[in-house]
């Protein structure tokens, strides 16, 4: 497998490894059989993403995915956050092998549960979030 | 298959064969692990036909064998000229074939000696990672397995990225993931046997051959304990 020398490095040092124990939203995707699972944590602070760590279960650029991910969305507002998307993630880390570009799919939306968990928990709306259910993602390959 | 590929189990194969013969089936087996890793006596194990290939024992890359026994007919898979007695057309590779009919005459020479090395140090290396690291297993049987074979499987981690860390420090190795090629599903030997998805996707085979030195072990551990160590405390799935 060929990844870019951005990912090795996201992989090899990955930003923001941990969980967060008074996490304000967490987002878990992903399944055991097709052997991802991302976690993500965030912090909010008036809108604005202050902290985002992650756990994951997965391969190389699953892992650098998750950790290019939580670097992008610090400092960025809710609204902002929700705009990111997979092509992002992929351009951020200079390109995936197209069999891994589900990877950066998990990461946008472990992301997006994650922010639907804070949505919900302060019952808050985002329009970035409209018509989006965490019951319908489906990460089958 | 007379030797398993991943998880190295030695199948009866004259059990097999026999029971092939007591039906008139035309018995086939591939020995590619096995060449040079057991005896091999086509009479004895009841083998009609048998497959190897020399790169395993360190011959030429490109170049196999197909025994067939005297009375067995087969089809011929590539039609043309008349070489191998028709049995497979184009010109033969001379160096190749040369090549592996010494790799052969060496294994054969040097089988004992061979074994006996390999499997001290597999049995080493298996015990050192089982001994070091927590929540591990061993994938396949502990005897009446290929002396080079080590397969292992991590709990909590996925072999892909075990085998970049390892690739970092010079280690080659495989593993039962299925991200390792993009396959759907991960090993199907490792589901065959009964492992789940998680076990079957942190399994990580490591051969071992003729040119490891006891040295070499001990760098795999050490390096294994830390990568394991690693990619557990980024795994949602592993609570330390």
């Amino acid at each position: 497998m060929l990844y870019t020398d951005i990912v090795m490095d996201h992989f090899s040092n990955p930003r923001n490894v941990g969980e967060i124990k008074d996490a304000d939203g967490v987002g878990e995707v992903g399944n055991i059989q097709c052997g991802d699972i991302m976690k993500i944590y965030i912090k909010v602070e008036n809108d604005v993403i202050t902290d985002c760590k992650f756990k994951t279960f997965g391969c190389g650029s699953a892992i650098a995915s998750s950790s290019v991910t939580t670097e992008m969305v610090i400092g960025k507002t809710i609204e902002e956050a929700l705009e990111l998307t997979n092509k992002d993630v992929v351009q951020q880390l200079g390109g995936l092998p197209s069999v891994k570009v589900h990877c950066s799919v998990l990461a946008e939306d472990a992301l997006k549960v994650a922010i639907y968990d804070y949505a919900e928990k302060t019952g808050k709306e985002y329009k970035g979030l409209e018509g989006f259910e965490p019951s319908q993602l489906s990460h089958e390959h | 298959m007379y030797i398993n590929n991943e998880i190295g189990t030695i199948q009866p194969v004259k059990e097999i064969g026999a029971i092939a013969r007591e039906h008139n089936i035309v018995f086939h087996t591939d020995a590619v692990q096995a060449l040079g890793n057991v005896s091999i006596d086509v009479e004895e194990l009841n083998i009609d036909l048998l497959s190897v290939s020399a790169h395993k024992i360190y011959g030429p890359k490109g170049i196999g064998a197909l025994y067939i026994r005297r009375g067995v007919k087969i089809i011929p898979f590539i039609d043309g000229g008349a070489q191998e007695r028709k049995k497979r057309a184009g010109t033969e590779n001379i160096p190749a074939i040369v090549g592996f009919a010494k790799a052969c005459e060496i294994a054969e020479r040097d089988l004992q000696a061979h074994v006996e090395k390999l499997s001290k140090l597999r049995d080493e290396l298996i015990d050192k990672i089982l001994g070091s690291i927590d929540e591990v297993k061993l994938n396949g049987p502990r005897d009446n397995r290929h002396p080079g074979n080590v397969n292992v499987a991590f709990k909590y981690i996925e072999g892909e990225a075990l085998l970049l860390m390892l690739d970092a420090v010079g280690v080659a190795a495989s593993s039962g993931s299925a991200c390792t090629t993009g396959a759907l599903e991960p090993s199907h030997v490792l589901m065959s046997i009964g492992l789940g998805h998680e076990i079957a996707h942190g399994s990580l085979r490591l051969t071992i051959g003729d040119f490891t030195e006891p040295e070499d072990i001990d760098f795999i551990v050490e390096n294994l304990v830390r990568i394991v160590k690693t990619l557990r405390a980024m795994s949602p799935l592993y609570n330390a």
